[in-house]
Parts: C-alpha cells; structure tokens; sequence
C-alpha cells in the first residue's frame, strides 16, 4: 500500500499546523496593519460606537445587510449614507409605523433624535471604510417608478 | 446497543427533532414574508424569525452530535460513560438555555450579530454546558485504554467546536474586526472542524454499515480531515474579500477556498467506495441510504455550490445576495443535518430493539425530505441569479427586485411543504420506534460489524 496510515496522520497534524500558522500571521498583519487604516479606525468616534450598539441591539442585521453581511429581506445599507442621505435616513429609524415603501414592512424603531444621530454616524463611517470595491457599481440604472 | 449509558443519546435526539420542527415553522414563516403574507410581523418580524431559524438549526445538529458522541464513545472506548447522571443533566440545561434564547428572540433580547445572536449571559451558560459535556467525553476516554481513531478525530472535533466559539464573545468597536472574529467561529465551524465531526460520525457508520476493515476506513479519514483543514483555514479568506481587510486574502481566501470541495469530494468518494467494498450489507437500509446520502448531497451543497460563489470576481457580485442562501441550505443539510439524520436511523434499532430497517415510511421520508431541499435549493439559486443581474449589474432598487423575483418563492414554499412533509415522516418513525431499553442490549464482546456476520 503505498498510502499507510501513519502517513495519512502526518499529512493530517503537519497540514493543519502548516497552515495555521500562516493563517495566524496573515490575521495579525490584517488586525494590525489592514484595518484600522481601511476602515479609518481614528474616526471611530463616541457616535459611531454608539451607532453599532444599536445595530447589534435591534439586530439590525436579521433583516439588512451590511458589508455584504446579514439577511437578504432588506436593502444593503454600506453605501446608504451617501444614497439616501441624512433627512431619508432619520425618517425611517424615527417612523411610529412600519416603514414600507415598496410593501415589505420594517420595524418601527420610533428612535429618539440621539439614537438617529448615532446610527446615521455609524453608517457615514462604514460608508468610507475601503471594501475592495464592494459593493460593485451598476453598469446600467434602471429606474422603475415605483418610488 | 452494548452499554446501558447509549440511551441518554435517545433523548438528545428526541431533542434535537423537537427543535428541527420549530425551525421549520419559523422557516415557513419568513417564506411567506418573503411573498407578502407578512402577518405575524407585530410579533415576529422577519429578524425574530431569521434569528430563531437559523440559531435553532445551529442547536439541533449540534444536540445532534453530542448525542451521536454520547452513542459512539462508549462503543469505542469499550466501557460505560462516566457520570451518566450528569449527561442527563446537561441536557436539560441545554434545554433551558436554548428556551430562554429562543423566547428572548422576541422580546429583543439577543445581539445582532449573524448565527451568534444569543446575548452574552446566555454564551457563558453555553461554556459551562459545553464544558461539562466534554467533561464526560473526555472522562470515558481517559477511563479507557482504547484509542481509536475514528473516537480521536470525533473528539478533537468537539473540542476546538467549544474552543472556536471564544473568539466570537468579544465586542470590538470596529465592525471590520467584530466581522473578522465572527468568521473564526461561523467559517472555521462548518469548513473546518464540524467537518471533523462528521468525518468521525460518518467514519463511525460506514465502519458498522459496510464491514469494511476499521484501518482502511480510518486511514482515509486522516486523508480527508487533512484536506479540510488544509484547504479550510485559509479558505476563511473568502469571507475576508469585502469586509475591510487587505487585498492579500482576496488571492489566499480564492485559492485556498476553491481547494475546499476537494475534501468534499473525497468524502463523497471515500463513502461510495466503502460501500461498493463492503461484501455483507447491513439490513438497515435506511440508515445506509443516509449515510451515502449525507456524503453526496455535502459534496453537491458545500462542494459545488460553495464553489459557485467562492472566487472573488464572482462574489463581488453574490456576496450578501439570496445566492449565499441557496447554498448555505444545501450545505447545512446536506453535511449535518442529514449525517444527524443518518446516525439516528442507525441508532433507533439498536437503543429500541425495534427493527423498523426498511419501511415505506423510512424510504419515502428520505426522499421527500431530500427532493424538496433540492427544490427550495433551486428555487432560492433561481431568485438569487435574477436578483444578482437586476440589482447589482442593472441598478434596480432592491424592493423593485424582490418583488420581481417574489414568484420564486412560491416555488420555494412549494418544495419546502414537499420536503417538511419528508421530515414529519421521518420524526413519525421516530417516534414509532418507541423508548430505548435495556432488553436492546447486546453482549459487549459483539463484533463491530455484527449484524452483516
Ligand atoms: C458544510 C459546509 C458548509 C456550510 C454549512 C456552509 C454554509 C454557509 C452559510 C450559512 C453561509 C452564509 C454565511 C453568512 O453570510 O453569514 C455561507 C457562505 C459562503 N460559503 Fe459556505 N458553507 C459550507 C461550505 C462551503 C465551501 C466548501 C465553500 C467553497 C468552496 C463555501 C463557500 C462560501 C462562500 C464564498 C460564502 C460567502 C457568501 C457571501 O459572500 O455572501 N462554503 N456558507
Ligand atoms: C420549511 C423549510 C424552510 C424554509 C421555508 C426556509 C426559509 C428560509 C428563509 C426565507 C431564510 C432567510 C433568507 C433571507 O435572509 O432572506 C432562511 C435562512 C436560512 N435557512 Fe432556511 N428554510 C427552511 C428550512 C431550512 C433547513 C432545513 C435548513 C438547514 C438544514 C435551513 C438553513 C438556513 C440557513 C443556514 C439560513 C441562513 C442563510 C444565509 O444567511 O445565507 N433552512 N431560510
Ligand atoms: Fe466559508
């Protein structure tokens, strides 16, 4: 038998820590040197942070998705700061009824003027982090009155 | 079953099947959401049901494994679980934390972070659970001069299963780096180290259902384990192209992810030999008919349709669109649901004495249960493609898309009625085969393949 066991075990035990290792330095390079300039960490401000407690809070994410991450019942938002702007935004998060324009209903936050404010800084902030290019542009723009 | 402690595994699964079908229930519910029946929205909105879906499958298969391990160790260790009475109890804390998890879903208590929704005080109780079960786990196997490779491979990956879930109780400010950390434990769970426990799982019944020689089985093991961790580590690289890392891993997470069918397709291939190579078969139709199963729909689920979407230039235009939900059902089915599904129709007969081998109602649960998850699977991809062209390459509003593609969903309601018709045949079963006893117990020294002799 070419292929014994034993064999089979160092290929196992030896892969693994072969590649984990590299995994570890890649994530520290990443932690450390990518991040906090793609995502321009020195604007992490009190705002934002709140901002992202109310994400989680509400999660947010079981029916959006952010970076590409979450749910796919409700629009992505990265890039909702600089398509709808501030005013659409607080009017949705302050809304006392569920919002729906286009049927599907989202919850009523009914936020207050501070929590809009701090999740609209959360959006502006992911908004400018460096994404590769995600998300992509559309090569075209269809637009469907359906306003 | 040729230790008394086996039983306790009976009430894991009865568990985990009681779970499986509130999961579908609030599956249902999000699908008609999806087409405009949006009713229960004051009680549970669609986040409500997402995060109990998919936090309600994560702790059924995982109650899944730890009553398959609960089965599988004392066999090979030769000897009785230690503490018995604590496996019972570990159950029944799972049970609570779960509820409470569950209820509070409702109610806005969780934290919104993708598939690790449940709130941080609810996290340590599920250490302390973790930890006691391996506790016990650990204990048999200390207790024990026997070592075998398949109980190794199943217990190293129940261990870094419970390690992997630290990284994601951390808060960080940054989302970039909360995202990061989140993969350690979604993406090194079900591409690295659950595969571990399905590699043990699966090594442990095609062992039992093929008569196979053990070290021939076990040496392909090693093999396919390697591959996944080989490929699957740095395969986390694929959630790491859009998120705010470098461009480095957008060449590592590539290469290395569209290396990770491999192990996939040496699962695939590695069962079907086994079985072609077995001379006796088992009677246990069913449960061979899972086994098999469970192999080929992983390799077609994770394989080829983790695959599809896995190169960057694909997943920029995919990334967070219902693409990833096509896939990420077929590959949950088919890796762990059905491996839990395939256990369990392995351990009924011998825990309840009662041979229910090869019903019509067995065989038709199979596959209804099997060609309704292929059609929800294609009736998401369909939705998912649409919704991929309209949005991301001709700029149309998203509820403009959703109510284009909303048709779809039909169809994935349609299947999803085929396929929960399939599960409540299987649980019907389940339920027929009645309680586990002692009078099922059979002598210790039985050879492993002892049915096939
Ligand atoms: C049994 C194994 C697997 C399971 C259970 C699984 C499940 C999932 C799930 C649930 C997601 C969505 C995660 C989220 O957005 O939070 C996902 C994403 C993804 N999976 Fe898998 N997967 C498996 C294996 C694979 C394999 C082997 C590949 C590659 C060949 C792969 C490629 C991907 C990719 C590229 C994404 C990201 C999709 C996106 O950008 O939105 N998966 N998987
Ligand atoms: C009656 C059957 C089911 C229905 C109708 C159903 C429907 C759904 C829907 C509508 C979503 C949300 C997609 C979105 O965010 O818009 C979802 C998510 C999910 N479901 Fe199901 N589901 C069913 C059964 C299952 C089963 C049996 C499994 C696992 C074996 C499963 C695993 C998942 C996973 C992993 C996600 C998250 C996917 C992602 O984020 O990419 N579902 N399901
Ligand atoms: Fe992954």
């Amino acid at each position: 038998m070419l292929l014994s066991k034993k064999n089979a075990r160092v290929f196992f035990f030896g892969g693994t820590i072969v590649t984990f290792a590299v995994f570890i330095v890649m994530s520290v390079q990443t932690l450390v040197k990518e991040v906090p300039v793609k995502t321009h960490e020195e604007n992490l401000s009190k705002e934002v942070i709140a901002g992202k407690k109310l994400w989680e809070a509400n999660n947010c994410m079981g029916c959006h998705t952010i970076m590409g991450e979450g749910a796919y019942y409700a629009p992505e938002l990265t890039k909702v700061y600089e398509r709808r702007g501030e005013g659409y935004i607080k009017a949705v998060l302050q809304s006392s009824v569920p919002w729906s324009p286009r049927g599907r209903k989202m919850v009523a936050y009914n936020f207050s003027d501070r929590e809009a404010e701090d999740m609209i800084a959360f959006f502006k902030w992911i908004g400018e982090i460096d994404l590769n290019g995600f998300p992509p542009k559309p090569e075209y723009k269809i637009n469907k009155n359906t306003k | 079953m040729k230790y008394k402690s086996q039983k306790v595994a009976y009430w894991f699964f009865a568990f985990a099947m009681l779970l499986l079908v509130l999961q579908i229930v609030y599956g249902f519910i999000m699908g008609f959401s999806r087409v405009g029946y949006d009713v229960l929205h004051d009680f549970i909105p669609f986040n409500t049901a997402r995060a109990v879906h998919t936090n309600l499958l994560v702790v059924w298969l995982l109650t899944g494994f730890m009553g398959a391990a609960y089965y599988i160790i004392p066999e090979e260790a030769e000897r009785e679980l230690v503490g018995i009475k604590w496996a019972y109890v570990q159950l029944i804390s799972l049970a609570v934390v779960g509820v409470v998890a569950v209820v509070g879903y409702h109610f806005n208590y969780w934290e919104g972070r993708k598939f690790l929704e449940i709130p941080r005080p609810l996290d340590y109780l599920v250490v302390v659970n973790v930890l006691l079960f391996l506790g016990l786990i650990l204990g048999t196997l200390f207790k024990s001069k026997k070592r075998t490779t398949t109980a190794l491979v199943l217990t190293l990956g129940l261990v870094f299963a419970a390690l992997l879930y630290l990284p994601g109780m951390i808060w960080f400010d940054n989302q970039t780096t909360d995202s990061f950390f989140r993969w350690w434990v979604v993406h090194l769970w079900v591409e690295g180290v659950w595969e571990l426990i399905l590699g043990g799982i699966l090594s442990f019944l095609l062992i039992k259902l093929t008569g196979v020689d053990r070290e021939v089985i076990e040496k392909w093991l090693y093999v396919i384990v390697g591959l996944t961790f080989i490929s699957g580590i740095l395969g986390t690289g694929h959630h790491y192209y859009y998120i705010g890392a470098g461009k480095m891993w957008l060449i590592v997470g590539g290469i290395f992810s569209a290396l990770e069918p491999l192990a996939f397709l040496g699962m695939a291939l590695f069962a079907i030999a086994m079985y072609r190579k077995g001379e006796k078969k088992h009677p246990n139709k069913i449960a061979l008919n899972w086994t098999i199963g469970t192999a080929i729909v992983a390799f077609v689920g994770a394989g080829l349709l983790g695959l599809a979407h896995t190169l960057p230039q694909v997943n920029m235009y995919t990334h967070g669109t219902l693409v990833t939900a096509m896939h990420g059902h077929l590959a949950f089915w088919g890796a762990y649901a059905m491996i839990v599904f395939a256990f369990v129709s392995y351990a009924m007969p011998n825990l309840t004495g009662r041979k229910l081998y090869e019903t019509a109602r067995g065989t038709y649960a199979f596959w209804l249960a099997n060609i309704g998850m292929m059609g929800m699977t294609v009736g998401f991809g369909v939705a998912g493609v649409a919704q991929v062209y309209l949005e991301r390459k001709m700029g149309m509003e998203f509820g403009d898309v959703q109510n284009e593609i909303k048709v779809h969903f039909y169809i994935v309601i349609a299947c999803a009625a085929m396929f929960a018709t399939g599960v409540g045949l299987y649980i019907y079963e389940f339920i027929k085969y009645g309680k586990p006893n002692d009078e099922a117990l059979i002598p210790e020294n039985t050879p492993d393949n002892a049915a096939l002799v």
